[in-house]
């Protein structure tokens, strides 16, 4: 689309939302893009097939390692976020997995912040050791200092969320991923709550991005899924401790994924040996409709966080309300951070307190009317829940004053409806719970 | 010419101006990069020519190998060079010398001189770059692992008619 023959025209966002990775199929013309629902590819013949299991050229073999509608997903999140390429996967806890998996050895460790989802919290806290001898440690703190004081010889990664949830936390994503660099280590980035329409990690020097994609990006709760995307700019042989991206691999007959790959290594190794030894792939059916939701993301992203804002504010002014907790406020200590990062809106997954205990958080969501009270974020619909009595009920006293959800706060995740609706429907719970 | 980026038009037509390659650097060990390049290439129609003085006259993938450029008998349009920045100058000496149209410098590979060189004896150069990668690229195959085509067409991709493989 231009003359000059050294420099090619980029597309723009919202365009690429709707057609990167997706073209019209080429055995019908089909312009959505069809839902290959099948297990396995017919070989050309012994010669093709071989070449296929060599990893000598791309194709299909079986779904378990890559599949037709699978990897227009793929293509489409690699795009929107600015990376190399992307790895689909079941949920967003298997892109965690998948992404370790490439990285560490048992007996090493990684840095992880401690403002991270729950369920995040347990996998790595728990069962990442148990399995694999993955250590996370956590940071205390939250600045870059913080993260290079925790470092050691046995640090393999940095893990952040770009907006933590349960929400109004915004990493220093650039100066964390200074910290990375100077150990020459990739930072990972947790971009679920933001989505790359609000912010693109990779911009600000992240090496790789997850993503829960049953949130806002398939964005209409449902379907579970993840994504693990690579920049394509770490030097995983010159770094010389990510063994699995750059020495001979035993499965490939010692194929050097990196010296063959170049910047594709990490995503050609995540299908080829995460997804093959493993088996977390994504769904044909669940991609189809987490493609048609990214084609909406932009659009969505500006009601939810336009609607979360009139929201946070409402509930700023409430008598019931103790405080908000809402990166798009201008008196939230993350302010400055989320115009930073996220300059189109702060996202609409935020925390409030009420003015009450454990009994006004129940009372609160068996009032609404409007909300779905369940354990999700990043929905059409408004939703709702208490951690103290549901996703942290596992928790210690301590654990639930760690993490930020004592028994009066509510979470909230705004969805797309009309805002005065959201707003009718939490004054008049807000009225039952805290008399 | 700047050599940090490419049109995706410069790309597509040398690829679809070219049949001969010379492959300089080319392995005979099945499990190195130059060798997956060289097989991909040949299923994709183009005739590849090894070139690698440690094992020239010996037989790979269906051809004769070489020891050097001046060595081939047949006219050759592309010299893909699986040397390092170095080696790259003298290579593309000798591209110019038996008249070649491109030199492609594989990933990892750049040397500005050489280019200059090239391009004021009129040839086409393409630096830091994989054919294979820019082929796959280009005819939408790159996205079946997962990789980011920067492609956005609203055109059938074409299912090439692929060469039997040697
Ligand atoms: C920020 C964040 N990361 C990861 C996950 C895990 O994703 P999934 O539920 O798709 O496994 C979630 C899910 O709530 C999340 O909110």
């Amino acid at each position: 689309m231009t003359d000059q023959p050294n420099e090619q025209r980029t597309f723009g966002f919202e365009t690429r939302a709707v057609h990167a990775g997706a073209a019209p199929d080429p055995a019908t013309g089909a312009r959505a893009t069809p839902i290959y629902q099948t297990t396995s590819y017919v070989f050309d013949d012994v010669e093709d097939a071989a070449a296929l299991f060599n990893l000598q050229k791309m194709g299909f073999i079986y779904s378990r390692l890559t599949n037709p509608t699978v990897s227009v997903l793929e293509e489409r999140i690699a795009s929107l976020e600015g990376g190399r390429g992307a790895t689909a996967t079941s949920s967003g806890h298997a892109a965690q997995m998948l992404t370790f998996f490439a990285l560490m050895s048992p007996g090493e460790e990684f840095l992880s912040s401690r403002k991270l989802y729950g369920g995040s919290l347990n996998q790595f806290a728990n069962s990442f050791p148990r399995a694999f001898g993955w250590k996370a440690i956590f940071v205390d703190g939250e600045d870059a200092d913080s993260y290079r004081r925790a470092l050691t010889p046995k640090t393999k990664a940095i893990f952040i969320e770009s907006l933590a949830n349960p929400g109004g936390v915004v990493s220093d994503i650039a100066a964390i991923a200074e910290v990375a660099r100077e150990a020459n280590i990739p930072l990972i980035v947790d971009n679920t709550m933001a989505t790359p329409y609000l912010c693109r990690p990779i911009e600000h020097g992240a090496t790789l991005v997850v993503h829960s994609t049953t949130k806002f990006l398939s964005g209409h709760g449902n379907s579970v899924g993840g994504v693990v995307v690579d920049s394509g700019k770490f030097d995983w042989t010159a770094a010389g401790k990510y063994p699995a991206l750059s020495d001979p691999e035993p499965g490939y007959h010692g194929l050097r994924f990196h010296e063959t790959f170049g910047d594709l290594a990490f995503t050609i190794h995540a299908h080829a040996i995460g997804l093959r030894d493993l088996g977390p792939n994504q769904q044909p059916m669940n991609a189809f409709l987490t493609i048609t939701g990214i084609e909406t993301l932009a659009l969505r992203m500006e009601r939810h966080c336009a609607n979360a804002l009139k929201v946070a504010e409402f509930l700023q002014g409430h008598p019931a309300v103790a405080w908000v907790n809402y990166a798009g406020l201008p008196d939230s200590p993350y302010n400055a951070l989320s115009r930073k990062y996220m300059p189109k809106g702060a996202g609409s997954v935020f925390t409030f307190g009420l003015k009450g205990g454990f009994d006004a958080g129940v009372a609160m969501v068996e009032g609404v009317e409007l909300f779905s009270h369940l354990a999700n974020i990043g929905d059409t619909r408004s939703l709702i829940i208490h951690p103290a009595s549901t996703t942290h009920r596992q928790l210690s006293e301590e654990g639930l004053k760690a993490s930020g959800a004592t028994p009066d706060v509510i979470r909230l995740s705004i969805g797309i409806e009309s805002a005065e609706d959201i707003i009718a429907d939490l004054d008049q719970a807000l009225k039952k719970a805290v008399r | 010419m700047q050599h940090d980026t490419y049109g995706d038009s410069y790309l597509s037509d040398i690829l679809a101006s070219v049949k001969t390659i010379a492959m300089v650097g080319a392995s005979t060990n099945w499990n190195r990069p130059s060798y997956f390049v060289m097989k991909y290439l040949q299923s994709k129609g183009f005739r590849v020519i090894p070139v690698n003085p440690g094992v020239a006259g010996e037989q790979l993938l269906g051809e004769t190998v070489y020891a050097r450029l001046e060595d081939i008998p047949d006219p050759v349009d592309m010299v893909d060079v699986f040397r390092n920045a170095e080696a790259a100058g003298p290579v593309t000496d000798s591209a110019i010398a038996i008249n070649a149209r491109i030199v492609w410098m594989q990933i990892g590979v750049r040397n500005d001189e050489a280019a200059a060189r090239a391009e004021a004896a009129g040839l086409k150069v393409v630096m830091n770059r994989c054919p294979k990668i820019e082929y796959m690229r280009l005819h939408g195959e790159i996205g079946w692992n997962g990789i980011n085509s920067n492609v956005i067409t609203n055109r059938k991709r074409p299912v090439k008619a692929v060469k039997k493989l040697m």
